[in-house]
């Protein structure tokens, strides 16, 4: 396999590859926005960020019960379910419910193509493998932003009943802000999808893929943290986790700064927000960089 | 017609310890129907994926269109269908062309035209998942055919279909072939292999046995013939044929002879006093041409694996 006849010169091969990057993300596109699970997916994880962010707290707010009942923690539960508090609520349920399903679906939506035999067929219509997995990378990514955009439009809608229903006064909350949440939240689902996609194309099979990575996110870490304690020097590894860039990333936007809202499960505040960022996209990239390596190398079964 | 437009050389796949694929050189030239002739786990499948570029060889190369395996400017212009085909479950049939059709960057209009040329369109809407196989396979060939491109790849295109079915994929593959397509496309079918292909090559155990026209590898037609007495008719049938090409069998003469050299035949032997009980010809069928082939040849090293 040295020379051959056919070999288009660089640009026309870089022309090839940009318009194949578009025709494979739109062909993944047209598959993944008609794909039920997909939307099985979307909805519980819109359902739960309401029911944990928002239904919850405010019936604990509006029957008085649990914290202790004084007046000052009330408040603070209600200042959280305002407008106002986006910013500070809107990631913390992302580094461990909201990354368990984007890695799923990361996860199903590239591991799947292995037993249905859906990557064979692809790989033979024309985009080089590279290009048609860009494809897949990319479509995933509007899934991504679209589903951050729904909880986005969601939380505001909550809210917003929250402060009508309370005659509460609207204040919107700081735009900066705002933006630093979408951001960080956009971090750490980005890296999970990523770890899900890793995984599905290392494992080549969606529930073993499914199976690894909610054990990881929901156990192995937790183990390893707790495991940390006992012995010095494993913290130095468990520090720089996944898991604990994510946690620590809405740990970095959330609560922290706000009233008296407890945490959500898995939200940490052992790194800083420009380190967990940094950790996240380095994560990201090191996940996203192995799996197009492993799809550009391996025999297709 | 002498184009070659996939060349191999060597072609080795290696799984551990298996040889998958031995060696294999062949040679499909353009214009031609190619059978890939060869029992289940001959090697015929894995070939055809290290032609497409989705399974790396071992050893040797590939040469299709022009270009290496895989090239997208050579995928582009093959259309393959690969062992069982590989579609969405929960997308109709039409849907699954559709996301194709936008992979290869070509109208989504013409997805109707494919299932049509499979004989789909009126289960078009159904979800793939609810496809029968023969079905299934049909879609398969459609999204082979999206792009009308110059090569075709089948491997088992006929898998599943019914008697009807298989003989519309017969037509179809003829009908591609007049239209100036490549189709490779193999099959443990000799009889479907017989009727629609010009060269095949013979697969067993990973090793290429043989590679030719149907009719040079079925050989020169044979002549039975039933006369007294015995030893004249053997005489005489020396005479016309040659020494080499007589033998004695069933109590009668086989020759290889050309048919049109039959009238000759009877002439001498009516002309030397023989009497002629019957003269017959019998045609070696692929099958038997097969069977004596794979018969004797064993595999070197373990069975390879891979259909």
């Amino acid at each position: 396999m040295t020379r051959h006849d056919i070999e288009p010169t660089r640009a026309v091969a870089q022309s090839v590859g940009v318009r194949g990057l578009a025709a494979s993300t739109s062909a993944e596109w047209l598959r993944l926005r008609t794909w039920p699970a997909v939307w099985v997916l979307v909805g519980v994880w819109l359902a739960l960020n309401l029911t944990f962010a928002y239904v919850l707290n405010y019936i604990a707010y509006a029957t008085g019960s649990g914290n202790f009942g004084t007046g000052e923690v009330t408040a603070g539960l209600l200042a959280d379910l305002l407008p106002e508090a986006i910013p500070r609520v809107y990631a913390g349920g992302l580094p461990m419910f909201g990354g368990a399903i984007m890695m799923i679906l990361a996860a199903l939506a590239v591991g799947s193509g292995f037993g249905w035999g859906t990557w064979k067929t692809v790989f033979t219509q024309r985009p080089s493998r590279l290009v048609a997995f860009g494809g897949t990378l990319a479509a995933l990514a509007v899934v991504l932003v679209a589903i951050l955009a729904a909880q986005l439009v969601l939380d505001f809608g909550a809210a917003m009943l929250i402060a009508a229903v309370e005659s509460q006064a609207l204040d919107w909350p700081d735009l900066g802000e705002l933006a630093r949440s979408l951001g960080g939240g956009l971090l750490i689902s980005g890296m999970w999808a990523a770890a899900g996609v890793l995984i599905g194309i290392l494992t080549r099979s969606p529930a073993i893929a499914v199976g690894f990575g909610l054990v990881w996110s929901f156990v192995v870490e937790n183990l390893l943290r707790g495991v940390a304690n006992l012995i010095s020097g494993l913290e130095y590894v468990t520090d720089a986790l996944p898991g604990t860039a994510a946690g620590s990333m809405a740990g970095a936007l959330g609560p922290a700064a706000g009233s008296g809202g407890d945490a959500a499960p898995g939200v940490l505040t052992v790194l800083s927000g420009g380190e967990s960022a940094m950790l996240l996209t380095a994560y990201t990239v090191v996940f996203l960089v192995v799996a197009a390596i492993l799809v550009r190398r391996r025999d297709i079964a | 017609m002498s184009e070659a437009i996939v060349v191999t050389d060597g072609l080795t796949k290696r799984y551990g310890d298996q040889l998958a694929v031995n060696d294999v050189s062949l040679t499909v030239r353009r214009g031609e129907v190619y059978g890939f002739l060869g029992p289940n786990g001959a090697g015929k499948t894995t070939t055809l994926r290290m032609l497409l570029g989705l399974v790396r060889p071992s050893r040797g190369r590939a040469t299709i269109l022009g270009a290496r395996p895989g090239h997208p400017a050579v995928v582009a212009r093959t259309g393959a269908l690969v062992e069982g085909p590989g579609f969405y479950p929960y997308l109709s049939g039409r849907d699954n062309l559709r996301v194709m059709a936008r992979y290869q960057g070509v109208a989504e209009a013409l997805v109707d035209d494919a299932l049509e040329r499979v004989d789909l369109s009126g289960r078009g809407r159904d979800a793939f998942r609810s496809y029968s196989l023969g079905m299934k396979q049909r879609l398969g060939v459609a999204s082979a055919l999206l792009g009308d491109p110059e090569l075709l790849v089948l491997d088992e295109p006929t898998n599943g279909l019914d008697p009807a079915g298989m003989a519309d994929m017969r037509r179809l593959i003829a009908d591609l072939a007049t239209h100036g397509r490549t189709v490779l496309l193999s099959s443990h079918l000799l009889g479907e292999v017989q009727e629609i292909c010009h060269r095949v090559g013979v697969i067993a155990h990973g090793r290429l046995l043989a590679e030719s026209t149907v009719a040079e590898l079925r050989g020169a037609s044979t002549v039975y013939v039933h006369a007294e007495p015995l030893d004249q008719a053997l005489a005489v049938a020396m005479k016309v044929a040659g020494d080499d090409a007589v033998r004695l069998q069933d109590g009668g003469v086989h020759l290889e002879l050309d048919a049109g050299r039959v009238p000759d035949l009877a002439r001498e032997l009516v002309a030397s006093g023989v009497d002629i009980h019957g003269i017959s010809p019998a045609e070696r069928s692929l099958e038997d041409v097969f069977f004596e082939m794979t018969a004797g040849e064993r595999p070197d090293l373990p069975e390879g694996s891979g259909g």
